[in-house]
């Protein structure tokens, strides 16, 4: 229990009116050294901590204060970690998940939001906010005709502050980069990694797939998308260096599995990928136990295990560690190594959600695309 | 006499055009914009502030043509570079071990007089690999130039000749930051400090440490890699006794005294200064007269507010 809780028990159950002065001078979850103290305040039957990580249980009780309609819930939580959550409240027969009603700090994803905690001794990364002295880049839309998928495919490409034609740019390709741009802060990052020329001035293609549980599973027609015909389209349309070091793949989940199967069958091409939480599932003996959706990433992973080649020559592995993807993640990791990639991996106190995502960008990006910090000082 | 004057970063709180004015400079200027590379010459931002006709000598360009009608010595000159560049990575590795060594030290808790002598053969390892890079790298400049005779080379000539009957005319040279080794590099292959022909100059940030005698570069947070502070060059020599690191605030950590008396103690007699926001350093004949909002790194690991 948080040492503020416990001084506001010491004295037996609290009054109303200590409890409301209580609630309004702390911010909520508590956060202290060795854990979080999570609290609700309201009529209910039960209260249960929800939250999507691995080693715990999804479903934490809270127990409510003798006398009080005060529920609270510790959590030993390390140094360092970030976690999303809901509350799930029920009240006879109607239960429901809400967020946590007295922490603002809240998380949006394409699901909606959640609340989010963050432990002692994390605090957001100052290059995912605003800067207002960054210059900032643009965006424009393109359109692809794919005959390959035959539909009509949208991207949102980002062209740095002070684009010029005459002048050749490294390219990225994001898989999900509509979600990466409204949640995991990507415009901005991109923006202030520039201007602190930590990253090189890049071209970054936006993709978004309407079906990407089927396209980014290791789908043969979506690698041939990217390749010979998004690619096709962007060097058209934009100033592109032509080597393969100047030319990444990126995504998480399921996106980094369309990452790592594009380069994987087209080898030479991408010379930098950034892999975030891959849903790299695999089978050593018998059936994987993800469901039918990991079908077709299971019979690629598995494939590449065998046949791993050349994908690439540099690339950004992170994963969480409150994820169920650890074990595949930290897997491919020696394989990738193997090959002679030259990779570098990290690991953090963090879930599989698209602000662990944003946190990772900096890291991930310098290291696939590293700006001319110190050469140049404007 | 030789004017000089550095300022800091020209970027949020440009400080040029008052400068300028208070030295009774009005125009016509020609500008130095080679470490912007790709964009030198796009002065829009420039004109506007100083509302004053600016030309960009165009050195990059000028370069980029030279190399084009002169095969043979963009050759020996990228034969120049590639030596260079495995210089200064043999050079990186041997000052990783001899800072981390000088570092801890400087945090050693022990008997204070074996402390100071500790300290004091660390920044004395230091500056002998610091100095012997530098002579290095002066001889390979030398071997390149006797090589090459390139300032007698018909497309150098031809290129210096031009500059010249611009800044001939021009009542002051100003020279802008940007990419320090490109800026250098072309300065140097067009003529050097004698392309400004006694012209006051005023150069900012990566225009700034081109001016000095030696160029560092530094970060103390970069993304990846090592933080350090490297020498990098021989600058154009025309602030005597001085090292300038534009963005310090940002770029260095100058709250850890540790780090500041380090650096104090390596590059001593010369001055470590910052350039920042509405810095100003004057310099006449080498010699540092005046300076406002800088700051000099001391030994006892302080900053102390320049002055003059």
């Amino acid at each position: 229990m948080h040492a503020t809780l416990r001084s506001l028990l010491v004295a037996g159950t609290p009054e109303k009116p200590v409890i409301a002065s209580f609630l309004r001078a702390n911010k909520f979850p508590l956060v202290a050294e060795d854990g979080v103290t999570f609290i609700y305040s309201g009529e209910a039957d039960s209260i249960h901590l929800r939250c999507w990580i691995s080693g715990l249980s999804a479903a934490q009780p809270f127990e409510r204060i003798d006398g009080t309609d005060l529920w609270a819930r510790h959590l030993e939580l390390p140094p360092g970690s970030r976690l999303e959550y809901k509350f799930e409240r029920r009240q006879g027969d109607h239960v429901e998940l809400i967020l946590d009603p007295l922490n603002p700090v809240q998380a949006a994803d394409p699901f909606g939001a959640n609340s989010v905690c963050q432990a002692f001794g994390y605090v957001r990364p100052d290059w995912t906010l605003e800067d207002g002295q960054a210059r900032r880049g643009t965006l424009e839309e393109i359109h692809v005709s794919s005959a390959v998928l035959n539909d009509k495919r949208r991207a949102i490409v980002y062209l740095p502050a002070r684009f010029r034609r005459s002048r050749r740019y490294p390219l990225l390709i994001v898989h999900d980069g509509d979600d990466y741009l409204r949640f995991a802060a990507l415009r901005t990052v991109l923006d202030n990694l520039i201007h602190r020329l930590e990253i090189a001035p890049l071209i970054v293609a936006c993709t978004q797939s309407p079906d990407r549980l089927r396209e980014y599973s290791g789908y043969e027609p979506h690698a041939r998308f990217i390749v010979e015909e998004m690619l096709q389209t962007l060097r058209a349309q934009f100033p592109l260096e032509d080597t393969s070091d100047s030319r990444g793949l990126m995504g998480a989940s399921f996106g980094a599995v369309a990452s790592l199967y594009t380069a994987w069958r087209y080898p030479g091409m991408f010379g930098r990928l950034l892999l975030q939480s891959g849903s790299f599932a695999f089978s050593d003996l018998g059936e994987h136990k993800r469901g039918p959706l990991f079908d077709p990433v299971v019979r690629f992973i598995n494939g590449f295990r065998v046949a791993p080649g050349l994908p690439t020559e540099r690339a950004y592995l992170s994963c969480g560690v409150y994820e169920s993807l650890i074990y595949e993640n930290r897997s491919i990791l020696p394989l990738l190594r193997a090959q002679g990639i030259d990779v570098r991996y990290e690991e953090v106190r963090d879930a599989h959600n698209w602000e662990n995502w944003r946190d990772r960008q900096r890291a991930g990006l310098s290291w696939l695309f590293p700006g001319p910090l110190w050469m140049v000082y404007e | 006499m030789s004017t000089l004057t550095l300022l800091g970063p020209q970027y949020r709180a440009p400080n040029l055009r008052a400068v300028l004015a208070a030295q009774g400079l009005q125009g016509p200027f020609v500008s130095i914009s080679a470490g912007w590379q790709e964009r030198e010459g796009e002065l829009d931002e420039l004109r506007s502030h100083l509302d004053a006709e600016v030309h960009d000598l165009r050195i990059y360009e000028r370069s980029e043509r030279v190399f084009e009608q002169d095969s043979a010595l963009r050759s020996e000159h990228r034969q120049r570079q590639a030596e260079l560049q495995e210089m200064q990575e043999l050079y990186q590795l041997q000052l990783a071990h001899a800072k981390d060594a000088a570092r801890e030290t400087f945090v050693h808790d022990g008997t204070p007089a074996l402390v100071r002598r500790a300290q004091r053969q660390s920044i004395a390892a230091l500056r002998r690999l610091d100095r012997a890079h530098l002579s290095a790298i002066r001889a390979a400049h030398m071997t390149f130039n006797a090589r090459t005779d390139h300032a007698n080379r018909p497309a150098i000539a031809t290129a210096v000749a031009q500059i010249s009957r611009y800044v001939d005319q021009a009542s002051a040279v100003l020279v802008a930051g940007g990419h320090v080794a490109v800026l250098l590099n072309r300065l140097r292959l067009l003529g050097g400090a004698a392309l400004f022909a006694d012209k006051p100059v005023i150069a900012w940030s990566a225009g700034a440490m081109a001016m000095c005698d030696t160029v560092a570069l530094f970060h103390d947070s970069p993304p990846q890699g090592r933080a350090n502070v490297e020498v990098f060059d021989q600058g154009l020599g025309l602030a005597g006794g001085a090292i300038v690191l534009p963005h310090a605030a940002s770029r260095l950590n100058l709250a850890d005294a540790v780090r500041v008396r380090i650096l104090a103690r390596r590059f001593a007699p010369t001055r470590c200064l910052t350039l920042e926001d509405g810095t100003i350093l004057e310099f006449k004949d080498r010699k540092l007269v005046h300076g406002i909002m800088a700051h000099r790194l001391m030994r006892d690991g302080t900053l102390l507010e320049v002055t003059g």
